[in-house]
């Protein structure tokens, strides 16, 4: 029973880490980014490349895979999104599922199609028992990180100068430039970190989820779920989305196997009948 | 030149045209080398290439032209494809098919242009009577599901958990394994279905767990074996004495080096190891992975034994290359493969081969699917029930 839990809080936290960087750009930027699966599996990528073939210490992958994806990030922002933040929804919808079929092609041409795994270290193996409850030590890691990420996520962008700032820039932009904000560079900041964050859900999920060149397409779904229910106007929303629907789906798939799967899609369709807006969202302001 | 003559050419190279067509036989392939089965789709494209590399593309006369197309793994798009090579390219044999809906969106294209429609791929049983114009040449999952469970009640395996993906495949793999278990006196607590998109298995592997059974039957789909293996072993299954069985889709020679030690001692049953021991398969996983870069799976003899019943086909035929004939000649076919002697029933058109039990094993630093028993001659169960 509470091994149950336990896995679904991990298996929540992982979500939220692969979906917090998408409440980023999506929530605060307003710009639906599709696309964020695709900087997920650079993460996942980066990590089995150097995990595997040049022997870096997993735990040095990590935040290496977060810096990868987010100067890839930084890049595609720079070249690519900057001209699309003015368009339509729809234009930016096209534009990042175009992004990410060519980025399923180019790793499958690249690294191969098969699914690659990452070697964990050993100490991160297996399961250990506390008071009768298995508690998987990968699993573990995960929560450690993800929360850790959420507490530092939330300050800054609820207690420090550049969150207010960035704030204010979505805000109303026109303003927040009239008062010296430099609102590009804050916005490329953001991109670069919420793609960084994606890279690192992407790392953490290797070993959980599988990585092959369709993890883009895998995961949107899951991602986008969490956005939605969550609502998008901070970070706690997402989060508790997470935790939510990590729970209920494990519980879901131990409790009631032949309509488990269905569990996470019912509770996403109750959430949005009775809040659209998403479970912590502030009441429409846009 | 005149206006006269230009025309006077082009309606001899009109008429002439449909006589040079004669001279080729042509195969449209349609896999998936994209999207979610594209492992499987370069699997048989490099078996095909090496096929006719090693044979020539000529064959009693006639020339052999296959016209590769990719699926995107969407069944939609091999229908659209199959039509459009049938109709535009006028293939004789279509051919390829990754997962069985592809194979079912594609049987009544073959029925109605009467060509015969070789499935290099999917696996499940129902398949071959879509179409009286369907030949297999991979497997059927009862097949192997029917030979895991012999084996297990022998082996004092009693008590099993069933897991298999939520689709087609995975009911064939699941109805086998327990008709047949069930009927040798084996227990079956609990039936699992994942869902086929599923990406933690977590939930299933703790409820097969608290079930506390001899061992686990599993069948996934190749692509989520290594996951699926992950998992077993760190929820410490392995340790706590149960065993893993299946179907070899699990230990898919293509990602099993991948797997780790988690994956040693898993037992499964199969038509295909890279590990065969016979000269012809060892010549083959040499060439295979000169021209590949990676080891080749049970997708790529599929797609090796259907080009070679091809070749044979039109061999045997003796000139006719109309759908039927070369129907005709590919019932009741037999040859050596790299998987061992196989052959094709001519009643139900249906592979006949052998199912071996393997266990994973390290050999010189790489894991291999070892076979250490053979059942020869094993037919389709889910037809042979009939």
């Amino acid at each position: 029973m509470l091994t149950i839990l336990f896995d679904g809080i991990a298996y929540g936290m992982l979500l939220f880490v692969l979906a917090s960087g998408l409440a980023v750009t999506l929530g605060l930027m307003n710009f639906v980014n599709l696309a964020h699966g695709s900087f997920a599996m650079a993460g996942g990528y980066v990590t089995v490349a150097l995990v595997n073939s040049l022997g870096v210490p997993f735990f040095l992958s990590l935040p290496l895979a977060f810096l990868v994806s987010g100067l890839l990030g930084l890049l595609f922002e720079r070249t690519l999104y900057v001209h699309v933040y003015r368009k339509s929804h729809l234009d930016q919808v096209l534009f990042t599922i175009g992004l990410v079929f060519m980025s399923v092609a180019a790793v499958d041409y690249v690294m191969g199609s098969s699914q690659v795994f990452v070697r964990i270290p050993r100490e991160l193996q297996g399961q250990f028992s506390v008071f009768g409850v298995g508690i998987g030590r990968y699993r573990l890691l995960i929560i450690i990180i993800c929360g850790l990420l959420t507490a530092v996520l939330q300050y800054i962008l609820a207690r420090t100068r550049f969150g207010s700032r960035l704030r204010a820039a979505v805000d109303d932009g026109r303003v927040a430039r009239g008062l010296g904000i430099d609102v590009n560079r804050i916005f490329a900041l953001t991109f670069a970190v919420g793609s960084g964050l994606a890279g690192l859900g992407g790392a953490l999920g290797v070993e959980i989820l599988g990585l092959d060149p369709a993890f883009p397409l895998k995961i949107m779904i899951y991602v986008l779920i969490v956005v939605t229910v969550g609502g998008t106007s901070s970070i706690i929303g997402p989060f508790l989305a997470s935790l939510l629907l990590g729970i209920c789906d494990v519980a879901g798939k131990y409790y009631a196997p032949a309509v488990g799967p269905f569990v996470i899609y019912s509770i996403m369709i109750i959430v949005l009948l009775w809040r659209p807006q998403g479970l912590f969202a502030r009441a429409a302001s846009r | 030149m005149s206006l006269k003559c230009i025309a006077a050419a082009l309606t001899a190279a009109l008429l002439a045209s449909p006589a040079l067509a004669q001279e080729t036989v042509k195969v449209g392939l349609i896999v998936s080398m994209t999207g979610q089965q594209a492992s499987t789709g370069k699997q048989i494209k490099g078996a095909v290439d090496l096929y006719m590399k090693q044979h020539g593309d000529t064959v009693a006369g006639k020339k052999i032209q296959v016209i590769l197309r990719d699926s995107g793994s969407i069944p939609d798009q091999t229908k659209r494809l199959a039509q459009e090579l049938i109709v535009n390219e006028h293939v004789n044999v279509i051919a390829g098919f990754e997962i069985t809906p592809a194979a079912f969106v594609a049987a009544p294209l073959a029925t109605e242009a009467k060509i015969p429609a070789v499935v290099m791929a999917a696996g499940t049983s129902v398949i071959t009577e879509k179409s009286p114009y369907i030949v297999r040449t991979s497997f059927t999952l009862p097949q192997s599901s029917t030979i895991i469970a012999d084996w297990a009640l022998k082996n004092n395996i009693k008590k099993v958990v069933t897991i298999v993906s939520d689709y087609a495949p995975g009911f064939d793999a699941e109805k086998a394994f327990t008709e047949q278990f069930k009927k040798g006196g084996g227990e079956i607590p609990q039936a699992l279905r994942v869902p086929l998109a599923s990406p933690d298995f977590a939930p299933f592997l703790q409820r097969a767990a608290d079930a506390k059974p001899d061992a686990i039957f599993i069948f996934v789909p190749s692509g989520q074996g290594g996951t699926f293996m992950k998992q077993f072993a760190e929820r410490g299954l392995d340790k706590a004495g149960v065993k893993l069985i299946g179907p070899g889709d699990v230990t898919d020679d293509d990602e099993l080096n991948n797997m780790g030690d988690a994956a040693l001692g898993v037992v499964t049953a199969h038509l295909y190891s890279a590990d065969h021991n016979s000269p012809l398969n060892k010549d083959y996983v040499k060439a295979f992975e000169a021209a590949n870069h990676f080891r080749p799976n049970f997708m790529s003899v599929g797609g090796y034994d259907g080009m070679h019943l091809i070749y044979a086909a039109v061999e045997k035929a003796g000139g006719k290359i109309d759908g039927d004939s070369l129907l005709a000649a590919m019932k009741g076919m037999k040859w050596e493969s790299p998987r061992g002697p196989i052959s094709i029933d001519p009643e139900t058109r249906d592979i006949v081969q052998n199912i071996y039990i393997r266990k994973v094993e390290r050999k010189n630093g790489e894991l291999y699917n070892v076979e250490f028993a053979t059942f020869e001659a094993v037919k389709d169960p889910g037809k042979a029930k009939k």
